[in-house]
C-alpha cells in the first residue's frame, strides 16, 4: 500500500485523509491486509461462500402503504434545507 | 465502407405498485417534495430494508411475458457510489441472481418483417431521487420522493441493427409492460426512460466496436433522433481517422445534441456485494403458475384476436392492440357500435390527433369508447355525413354531451327531407345556369364528375346537412330531366 | 439499593420496599457523582428517567406492572432513542437526534423499564478497549488505568461500577462478552437473527448482534425476555417462538456435554487466565457435565476473514454518513466531493476510517475473489467446525479474551494487536452463534470470564448453564475495588 493507493481507496470512500497521515495510514492498512492474508492457506476449493450465519429466506412485505409524511421531524435534524429539499452544493452531470 | 451499427438497450421500467421496494412509503407521483421519503428511504441510521412482494410479482409478469426463465432463488446486492440522490451510498439492485432470467421479444417492422431480440436478463432495483438544479444560492436542492421506487432494469442483448429496430423493441416493451399493467407507461414522467448503448463496426465484420452509452432517454422520439446523431458522430470520427472512446453520453431533446459525461468518465468501481441486509429470495414453481395463470391478454396475442376477430389487418391491429389502454378502448367502442373498421378508424385517426395535441393519454380521453360508438352510430345510419361527424366529435372533445344531444342541441342532423332538399336543388340549379349548361353538353362519362360542382352550393345552402348520397341522386335526376 | 440484582429490584419494586423514582434518583445520583471517573455515560436522560419512573410507579401500585417495570436500565449508545441524542459514539452524530426509536427499545419502554441514559462505546462499535469513543475512553471500574474492552465499553463500566443494574449492548465480533470478562459481568450476545436489529446503528449487518451486560446470568435472562421479539422490519430476524429464559434457570446439569477446543488453549493465552477457565470447567463436572477435548480447525482463520467481511460491510453501512441529510456537515464545503471528503474526514475517527479502507478494498475490482469470497468461504469452514462440534457436545467453554484488562494504550497504535483480542470471540458471530460470558476468578485482581458457546437459538440453555455455576460460585458477586 502506498501513497497513491490510499488516495485511490479513500477518493472511492469519499474519505478526506490528510498529507500528514497518509503514510501511517498506508503502514497500517499494509499491516491489516498481512494479517487477512492469511486467508490464503484456507483450501476452499468447492466451499460456496456464506453471505448470511443462517439459511434463513427472504420475507416479503404487502404493498400497502404504511409511511406517513415525516419531512418536517427529519428534516428538522437535516444540515441544510430549503422548500422541503435538501440543500448539497449543486450536482453537475 | 459500408457500416453496420450494433445498439443493446437497457431499460428501466417504474413499477406500478403503490409502496416503495423496500419501504410502505407511497410512490404516488406528484407530492411534495421529501413528504414521501421516509426513515428507510432516508437511509437514516439503524433502518432496514424489507422487500415489497408486489415488486417481485410484477417482475415474475415480465419474465413470464418474454417467455424467460424465472430467477426461483434471487438475490440483492449492493452497488457502491456516492451521489446525493441515492441516500444511503449504494443502490440495492441484483447482479448475481436476478428475477429474470434469459428471454426474448418479438418486434415488427414496417417492411412487415419480424425480428426477435434477445433478453439479457431483468433484475429488480431500486430507483434514486432526484436533484434539482434551479439555484438554491448556488445548490443543488434533493428531492427523495422517487427513492426506492422499485424498477425492473431490462438488458438486451446487441441484437438491434438500427433506429427503426431500437425503438420497434422499446414500443414493443411500453406495449408489454403496459398490457401487463405493471407500469403505467407514462414516459413523460420517467416511468420507463432508455440507455442506449451503440457501437459501428464495417459491414460483415464479426468483432463489436467500441460503444458508448446514451443514458435516460424518455421518448421514442428523442431515441430514434439520439441513435441518428451517435451512429453518425461515430461513422465520421472514424472515417476522419479517429477513434471511438468508450464513454457516457448524455443527449439533449431540446437543442438534439448530445455530449459526453465526463463526471461519469473516472474509472468507476461499484464493489458490488451481496445486501447482508436481506436475504435470498425464493418463488416456487405453484407461485409461478399461479401467476401465470392470471396473466393479461399479451399484445401479441391480442393483435391476432383483433385481426381474427373484428376482421382487421394485422397491420392495424397490431396499432390497436400495441396499448392496453387502447385496445380496451377500441373493444368497448367497436361493441358497442359493431362496426370495427369504423372504430379503429376513428381512434387512430381523429381521436389519436386530438389527444396528442391536448397532451393526454387515452385513459384521460373526454371522449370514452361509448361515446365514440354512438357517434359512429350515427354516422352508419345516415343521421350525419362523416364531415358533420367531425363537427359532433369536436363538440364531444369539448365535454359537449354525447352524439345524439349534440346533433340536435346543433340542429345537424341530415337533411334527408326530400321535398326540402329538391327546394334546394332546384334553386342551386336556376342560380347556376353556366354549370348547368356545361354539364348537358358534357359527354356522358364525364357527367358524373362534373355533378361534384353543384354539391358544395348545397352543401353550402344546407349547412352540410344534406345526405349527400340523396343530394347525388335528387341533383341527377333534376339534371337529367333537362336533357 | 445499586447492591441489588435485577430480579431483586423486581421484587422490590412489587413489595413496596421502595419506589421506582426512588430507584432511579438513587442511580442519578450515582452516576452524576461518581461517572467522571469511569466516563461510562454519553448522556444522562434524567428528566425522561423520572417521568418514566413515576409511570412505572402509578402502573405498579395499580397492579399493572409489566415484566421490568421501575427497572432503570443503560442503552448503548448505538441503539436509536427517539428525541435523545444517538451518538454511535462517534463525532459524525454528535448531532444526530433521532426521531424514532430502535425495536428493543420499545420492547423496553412496553415492559416499563426506565432509562437512564446512553452509554459510551468505541465508535460505530470499532474497537475492542473502548478507546475509539469520539467522546474519551471509558475506564475499567476494576482498574481505572485499565481498558473496560469494547466495544460495549460503557455498557460494561456503567453495570460494573453500579451506575446501572444493567444495560443492554451490540456484539459483531465479542463487544459484549470481551467487556463483560474485562469487567467481571455477565454478557449474552444471542444467536443471530434473536434480536431485532431495526434502529440499532449498523456496523456489519450480517455480525451485529444486541444482548445484554448484567451482574448475574439470572438478570440476563431477565433482560433478554423483554428485548427479544420478532419484528417483521428486519429482515434478518427469525420468527422462531421466544422462550422464557428464566423457565429452566433451575434445570440441573448433569450429563451436559462439554466441549473445549484446543485451539482456544494454545500459544497466545495468559497461563493464569487459562488456569481460570480450567478451574471453571471442573465445577462443571461437579456439578454432572462431562468434559471432552474438541476441534475447531479453522479457529485461526476467523480473525482473518472476520477483518474483511466486517470492513467490506461497513464500508457499504456506513456510506449514508455524508453529510447531506444528518449528521456532521463540514463548514462550507466548495463542491459535492468537498462535501463528502471533509464530512466524512472529520467525522469519523482514525478506526472507522481504516475499516472502511481495508472494506472498500477488499471490494474492489480485482481483489473481490482474493479477500471478500475467499473470506465468506472460509466464514463456511467456520460455521461447519461448530456445526460438527454440536454433533458431539452440548456446549463449547474456553477463555473470553485471552487475558485480563489490559492499560490504556498498551496495544499501541497497532490494529493488528487489538485485532487479536477478539480471537475466541469473533467465530461464534461469523457462524451467528450465541455466546455467553460469566466471571470466573481473577487475575492480578483483574476479572477473567468463561465463554460459554451454544448452538443456535440455545440461549436459554446458555443462561442456565451459566445460572448453575452462579449457584455454586461467588465470582459474579466480587465487586471492583472502591465501589461504594
Amino acid at each position: 500500500m502506498d501513497r497513491s493507493d490510499i488516495a485511490k481507496l479513500a477518493h472511492l470512500a469519499r474519505i478526506e485523509i490528510s498529507d500528514a497521515t497518509v503514510d501511517d495510514v498506508a503502514r497500517s492498512i499494509t499491516d491489516v491486509l498481512k494479517l487477512v492474508d492469511q486467508l490464503q492457506s484456507a483450501d476452499t476449493q468447492g466451499i460456496a461462500p456464506m453471505a448470511h450465519p443462517l439459511d434463513a429466506v427472504q420475507r416479503l412485505r404487502a404493498d400497502q402503504v404504511t409511511e406517513a409524511d415525516v419531512r418536517e421531524a427529519y428534516q428538522a435534524i437535516a444540515p441544510a434545507t430549503e422548500d422541503g429539499l435538501y440543500l448539497v452544493p449543486k450536482v453537475i452531470d | 465502407m459500408q457500416w453496420e451499427t450494433v445498439i443493446g438497450l437497457e431499460v428501466h421500467v417504474q413499477l406500478a405498485t403503490k409502496t416503495k421496494i423496500f419501504s410502505g412509503a407511497s410512490t404516488a407521483f406528484g407530492a411534495a417534495p421529501n413528504t414521501q421519503a421516509c426513515a428507510i428511504d432516508l437511509a437514516m441510521p439503524g433502518t432496514l430494508p424489507v422487500p415489497n412482494g408486489e415488486a417481485f410479482r410484477f417482475a415474475v409478469m415480465f419474465g413470464l411475458a418474454i417467455d424467460a426463465e424465472i430467477g426461483t432463488r434471487s438475490m440483492f446486492e449492493r452497488k457502491n457510489y456516492f451521489y446525493p440522490d441515492l441516500p444511503k451510498g449504494y443502490q440495492t439492485t441484483q447482479l448475481e441472481a436476478p428475477i429474470v432470467g434469459a428471454g426474448h421479444v418479438e418486434i415488427q417492422l414496417a417492411d412487415g418483417s419480424s425480428k426477435s431480440i434477445r433478453i439479457h436478463h431483468a433484475h429488480l432495483e431500486e430507483d434514486a431521487g432526484k436533484s434539482l438544479h434551479e439555484d438554491f444560492h448556488g445548490m443543488s436542492g434533493i428531492d427523495l420522493n422517487r427513492a426506492g421506487t422499485p424498477l425492473i432494469e431490462i438488458v438486451s442483448e446487441p441484437d438491434m441493427r438500427n433506429a427503426e429496430e431500437a425503438v420497434a423493441f422499446a414500443r414493443k416493451l411500453h406495449s408489454i409492460v403496459t398490457s401487463l399493467g405493471i407500469c403505467d407507461g407514462d414516459m413523460s414522467q420517467g416511468s420507463m426512460r432508455f440507455d442506449v448503448n451503440i457501437s459501428v463496426r464495417p459491414k460483415g465484420q464479426e468483432e463489436f466496436g467500441t460503444r458508448t452509452e446514451t443514458k435516460n432517454l424518455n421518448s421514442f422520439k428523442f431515441m430514434e433522433d439520439a441513435i441518428k446523431l451517435e451512429v453518425e458522430r461515430q461513422i465520421d470520427l472514424i472515417e476522419d481517422g479517429g477513434k471511438v472512446i468508450q464513454e457516457t453520453r448524455l443527449y439533449n431533446g431540446d437543442t438534439r445534441t448530445a455530449r459526453s459525461m465526463r463526471s461519469k468518465e473516472e474509472a468507476n468501481d461499484y464493489r458490488y456485494f451481496p445486501c447482508p441486509d436481506l436475504l435470498p429470495v425464493i418463488i416456487d414453481e405453484d407461485y409461478i403458475e399461479a401467476i401465470r395463470q392470471d396473466l393479461p391478454e399479451l399484445p401479441d396475442a391480442r393483435q391476432h384476436r383483433f385481426a381474427k376477430e373484428y376482421g382487421l389487418s394485422e397491420y392495424d391491429a397490431g396499432l390497436i392492440a400495441a396499448d392496453a389502454a387502447t385496445a380496451h378502448f377500441f373493444e368497448e367502442c367497436a361493441k358497442a357500435c359493431g362496426d370495427a373498421k369504423l372504430s379503429a378508424n376513428w381512434i387512430m385517426g381523429d381521436l389519436a390527433a386530438k389527444l396528442n395535441a391536448a397532451e393526454l393519454t387515452i385513459q384521460q380521453s373526454p371522449v370514452s369508447g361509448a361515446l365514440l360508438a354512438g357517434l359512429i352510430a350515427r354516422i352508419k345510419d345516415n343521421t350525419i355525413s362523416n364531415k358533420i361527424a367531425k363537427q359532433v366529435f369536436e363538440a364531444m372533445f369539448n365535454g359537449e354531451g354525447d352524439a345524439d344531444a349534440i346533433i340536435e342541441a346543433k340542429g345537424l342532423k341530415q337533411m334527408s327531407d326530400t321535398g326540402e332538399l329538391e327546394k334546394i336543388i332546384d334553386e342551386v340549379i336556376a342560380a347556376n345556369p353556366a354549370m348547368v349548361e356545361d354539364w348537358l353538353s358534357s359527354e356522358e362519362d364525364k357527367r358524373k364528375k362534373k355533378m361534384g360542382g353543384f354539391m358544395g352550393p348545397i352543401m353550402k345552402a344546407t349547412k352540410g346537412q344534406a345526405n349527400p348520397g340523396m343530394a347525388n341522386q335528387l341533383l341527377e335526376k333534376k339534371l337529367r330531366e333537362k336533357l | 439499593m445499586h447492591k441489588l440484582t435485577i430480579a431483586e429490584l423486581i421484587q422490590g419494586l412489587r413489595n413496596k420496599d421502595f419506589s421506582s423514582v426512588e430507584l432511579t434518583r438513587h442511580y442519578l445520583d450515582r452516576i452524576n457523582r461518581l461517572d467522571a471517573s469511569y466516563n461510562s455515560y454519553v448522556t444522562v436522560t434524567e428528566e425522561i428517567a423520572l417521568q418514566q419512573a413515576a409511570a412505572a410507579d402509578a402502573r405498579l401500585a395499580a397492579g399493572d406492572a409489566p415484566a421490568l417495570c421501575g427497572v432503570p436500565i443503560a442503552h448503548k449508545d448505538i441503539f436509536c432513542t427517539e428525541g435523545v441524542r444517538t451518538s454511535c459514539g462517534s463525532k459524525m452524530l454528535d448531532n444526530f437526534v433521532p426521531p424514532y426509536n430502535a425495536t428493543i427499545v420499545e420492547n423496553y419502554l412496553r415492559d416499563g423499564a426506565v432509562m437512564l441514559g446512553k452509554v459510551n462505546m468505541d465508535e460505530f462499535a470499532m474497537g475492542s478497549s473502548n478507546e475509539t469513543s469520539y467522546y474519551g475512553p471509558v475506564k475499567n471500574p476494576w482498574d481505572t488505568n485499565c481498558v473496560p474492552g469494547g466495544s460495549s465499553g460503557g455498557s460494561a463500566a456503567a453495570v460494573a461500577a453500579h451506575l446501572a443494574p444493567g444495560a443492554t449492548a451490540s456484539d459483531t465480533g465479542g463487544s459484549i462478552r470481551q467487556p463483560a470478562s474485562l469487567c467481571g459481568l455477565t454478557g449474552i450476545k444471542p444467536t443471530y437473527g434473536r434480536v431485532s436489529r431495526w434502529g440499532m446503528i449498523a456496523f456489519a449487518s450480517s455480525l451485529d448482534q444486541a444482548g445484554v451486560l448484567t451482574r448475574t446470568a439470572e438478570d440476563a435472562a431477565i433482560m433478554l425476555n423483554s428485548m427479544t421479539s420478532f419484528d417483521d422490519k428486519d429482515s434478518t430476524c427469525v420468527d422462531e417462538p421466544l422462550s422464557d429464559y428464566t423457565a429452566s434457570l433451575n434445570e440441573p446439569l448433569k450429563g451436559l456435554r462439554i466441549g473445549m477446543p484446543e485451539q482456544y488453549f494454545g500459544e497466545g493465552l495468559n497461563p493464569e487466565t487459562s488456569d481460570r477457565v480450567h478451574a471453571a470447567i471442573a465445577e462443571f463436572e461437579k456439578l454432572g457435565a462431562t468434559v471432552k477435548s474438541i476441534s475447531l480447525p479453522h479457529s485461526a482463520l476467523s480473525v482473518p476473514a472476520y477483518y474483511v467481511i466486517a470492513p467490506a460491510e461497513c464500508s457499504a453501512n456506513l456510506s449514508r454518513f455524508d453529510g447531506v441529510r444528518y449528521g456532521h456537515r463540514c463548514d462550507n464545503p466548495k463542491d459535492l466531493e468537498d462535501l463528502y471528503k471533509r464530512s466524512r474526514g472529520e467525522g469519523f475517527g482514525e478506526e472507522v476510517k481504516r475499516r472502511i479502507l481495508v472494506g472498500t478494498y477488499a471490494l474492489s475490482a480485482g481483489y473481490y475473489d482474493a479477500y471478500y469470497r475467499k473470506a465468506q468461504q472460509v466464514r463456511r469452514l467456520i460455521k461447519q467446525d461448530f456445526v460438527d462440534a454440536f454433533a458431539e457436545v452440548d456446549v463449547v467453554m474456553g477463555p473470553t479474551a485471552t487475558s485480563p484488562a489490559f492499560a490504556f494504550g498498551s496495544k499501541g497504535d497497532d490494529p493488528v494487536a487489538m485485532y487479536l483480542e477478539d480471537i475466541y470471540t469473533i467465530a461464534t458471530n461469523l457462524a451467528g452463534l450465541p455466546g455467553l460470558s460469566i466471571p470466573c476468578g481473577l487475575v492480578d485482581n483483574k476479572p477473567v470470564g468463561l465463554q460459554i458457546i451454544g448452538n443456535y437459538f440455545s440461549e436459554a440453555k446458555l443462561l442456565n448453564v451459566a445460572h448453575q455455576f452462579q449457584q455454586v460460585t461467588d465470582f459474579h458477586q466480587l465487586t471492583a475495588p472502591g465501589i461504594e
